[in-house]
């Protein structure tokens, strides 16, 4: 047998691969980048809540990709914080983008915080069950109160947002706010995957695998899970911002069900546990409803749900699990100093 | 003063009395071994220690502190370590993730979350990879190793942090004669540091390698002293020894 078709030399080779998701990364960094360049006016402003969604759903792959917790509830932080943006803009007559971001994060972080105490602290352990059923209770609830709260504007929501300002100046949807939503969006994500490829990102990892083991080596699992709840709460609480004056009104479906069911099928199509398979699959899921909303007008939704029931079963990976392994996946936390594990891998690969 | 003193442990499982009453002590360094038919409480008795399971009633205190009450995290960090009986290594990570996870676990969340201690244990972990004969692999997936080396690669991340008392279930379980002596080789640097509380099937093993044997039977102490008192022992020839 040649050496090179040996178990493994091709276990070496594999893990000596380019890294495929930063390809694609830079790919989708360069493609977002210009962007508005060859689109109408209509496409980049469905381009901006492609980016706003995909910001949502990397919150959602952060605890769910990475620390396990599947939420059924993220809606909840995403709405919470669009309400609050658009009341204070209503109400205190404030659009400033410094004052109304930083308390769409604020709100998505009180509420993760109220939210993770109950479903992570509130008993221990917490089986997944238990936390899907608790975060999908909140964003339930949730989206009643603002079906039947007056203040909240009941069914009709809050219309007619005034736009966010800086300086002065009003940010219109279009080419300028499809930028901010891509700047915030490229710095959050590098924030996350940053963090994600830290030795705190390696305790996630092993939460994920291993969760009761984790807890003899002397970690707290709850306060890791809890800390990157909460900071998925205050991500979610950007882009509900970000999406209150980006669509200048905002409506009870903001904080519901479907939206955070929807939230999880974007990452369950792009790919989870890769930060980037939620923003690929909130672009897909988005443009398949468009288009199928257009070809099949009345019988859409069934065909979407039949595309992602086939997807489940046949390709559980997501849409990265056709191009990235699984190494990848898990991620590489480890220092390698000198790096004599290169050399290792290459003298491996070439034999 | 002992390093661990469980006095009157119990433990019940429904009808089934899995720890009725025991007493043990373990002095710092020595190596222990815990032997018994099967369903005699062995595992019980470790898990109480390690805070998997609480007891029923009775104490336990560690380095003189009660620790009865204890969360596993406690423990661990006050200095007890426990090596599953079923190997609980994380599979997907790498052999260096695993064992840098369970170096890194006395760093600050800070540190973890800047990624801080991660260059200054690098030595560290190399060095324990060089030890239990890991180097070679440390970048392929936990998962992939043999049996024995996933055993191995358990043991050097339970001594990772330098414990004061290391608890073995089975470690040698499924393992060939050979990988049995180097297993015994991998433990002996730690004699006089690091006290080893051993559940072990292997006699042969066990006598080779632990100063002082404790024998329990259906959930109590059957005897216990040294290795030679416990083989010229009637009560063990006749309850244990002679029916394995």
């Amino acid at each position: 047998m040649n050496p090179a078709d040996s178990p493994r030399a091709a276990v070496s080779a594999a893990w000596s691969r380019l890294p495929v998701i930063l390809l694609v990364e830079i790919a989708l960094l360069v493609a977002f980048a210009v962007l508005p360049a060859f689109l109408e006016y209509f496409w980049v402003v469905f381009a901006t809540r492609v980016l706003i969604l995909g910001l949502l759903a990397l919150s959602i792959d952060l605890i769910w990709g990475y620390a396990g917790i599947l939420c059924f509830g993220q809606a909840l932080f995403f709405g919470a914080a669009a309400y609050t943006v658009a009341v204070i803009a209503r109400d205190l007559g404030i659009d400033s983008i410094f004052v109304v971001l930083p308390a769409a994060i604020l709100v998505g972080f009180a509420l993760a915080l109220l939210v993770g105490w109950f479903v992570l602290l509130g008993r221990l352990p917490p089986t997944p069950i238990f936390v899907a059923l608790g975060t999908l209770t909140g964003t339930y609830v949730a989206e009643r109160l603002a079906l039947g709260w007056y203040f909240l504007g009941g069914q009709n929501g809050i219309p007619s947002i005034r736009p966010m300002t800086v300086a002065g100046h009003e940010l219109q949807e279009g080419v300028e706010y499809y930028y901010l939503a891509f700047g915030i969006l490229v710095l959050v994500y590098l924030g996350c995957r940053w963090l994600m490829r830290s030795q705190f990102g390696l305790v996630l990892a092993g939460i994920r695998q291993l969760e009761p083991r984790i807890t003899f080596l002397g970690y707290r699992p709850q306060t890791f899970k809890m800390i990157a709840f909460v900071l998925s709460g205050g991500i979610a609480g950007l882009a509900g911002g970000l999406i209150a004056f980006h669509d200048g009104f905002v409506w009870p479906n903001l904080m519901g069900v479907v939206l955070s069911t929807q939230v999880v099928l974007y990452v369950l199509l792009g790919g989870m546990g890769t930060l980037i398979g939620g923003i690929i699959g909130a672009a897909a899921i988005e443009l398949a409803s468009f288009h199928l909303a257009e070809r099949l007008p009345g019988y859409w939704p069934i065909a979407l749900g039949l595309l992602m029931l086939l997807l489940i079963l046949f390709r559980p990976t997501g849409i990265l699990g056709l191009v990235v392994p699984l190494r990848e996946r898990s991620g590489t936390f480890g220092w390698r100093g000198a790096a004599p594990r290169d050399k290792e891998a290459d003298g491996d690969a070439a034999a | 003063m002992p390093l661990l003193e469980v006095a009157g442990a119990r433990k019940q499982y429904g009808k089934l009395t899995a720890l009725d009453g025991v007493n043990l002590s373990v002095e710092a360094g020595q190596f222990h071994g815990l032997i018994g038919p099967n369903g005699s409480g062995k595992t019980t008795l470790l898990k109480c220690i390690a805070g998997a399971e609480s007891a029923d009633a009775g104490s336990i205190a560690f380095l003189g502190n009660d620790i009865t009450r204890m969360t596993p995290t406690g423990r661990s960090r006050s200095g007890i370590r426990l090596k599953f009986q079923i190997t609980s290594i994380f599979p997907g990570l790498t052999v260096y993730d695993n064992l840098l996870l369970a170096v890194q676990a006395g760093s600050s969340m800070l540190d973890l979350i800047r990624s801080a201690s991660r260059r200054g244990l690098h030595a560290q972990v190399l060095d324990s990879l060089e030890r239990f004969r890991l180097a070679a692999r440390k970048d392929h997936p936990a998962g992939i190793l043999s049996h024995g080396e996933q055993q191995w690669l358990e043991i050097a991340m339970a001594l990772a942090l330098e414990p004061k008392l290391l608890l073995l279930d089975e470690p040698t379980a499924g393992m060939s004669p050979e990988e049995r002596r180097v297993t015994g080789e991998l433990l002996a640097p730690v004699r006089g540091t690091c006290a080893v509380l051993i559940v072990e099937h292997d006699l042969d093993f066990i006598k080779g390698i632990c100063e002082v044997l404790t024998v329990l039977d259906q959930g109590q102490v059957l005897d216990h002293g040294t290795v030679a008192h416990i083989e010229g022992s009637q009560r063990v020839q006749e309850v244990y020894l002679t029916r394995v």
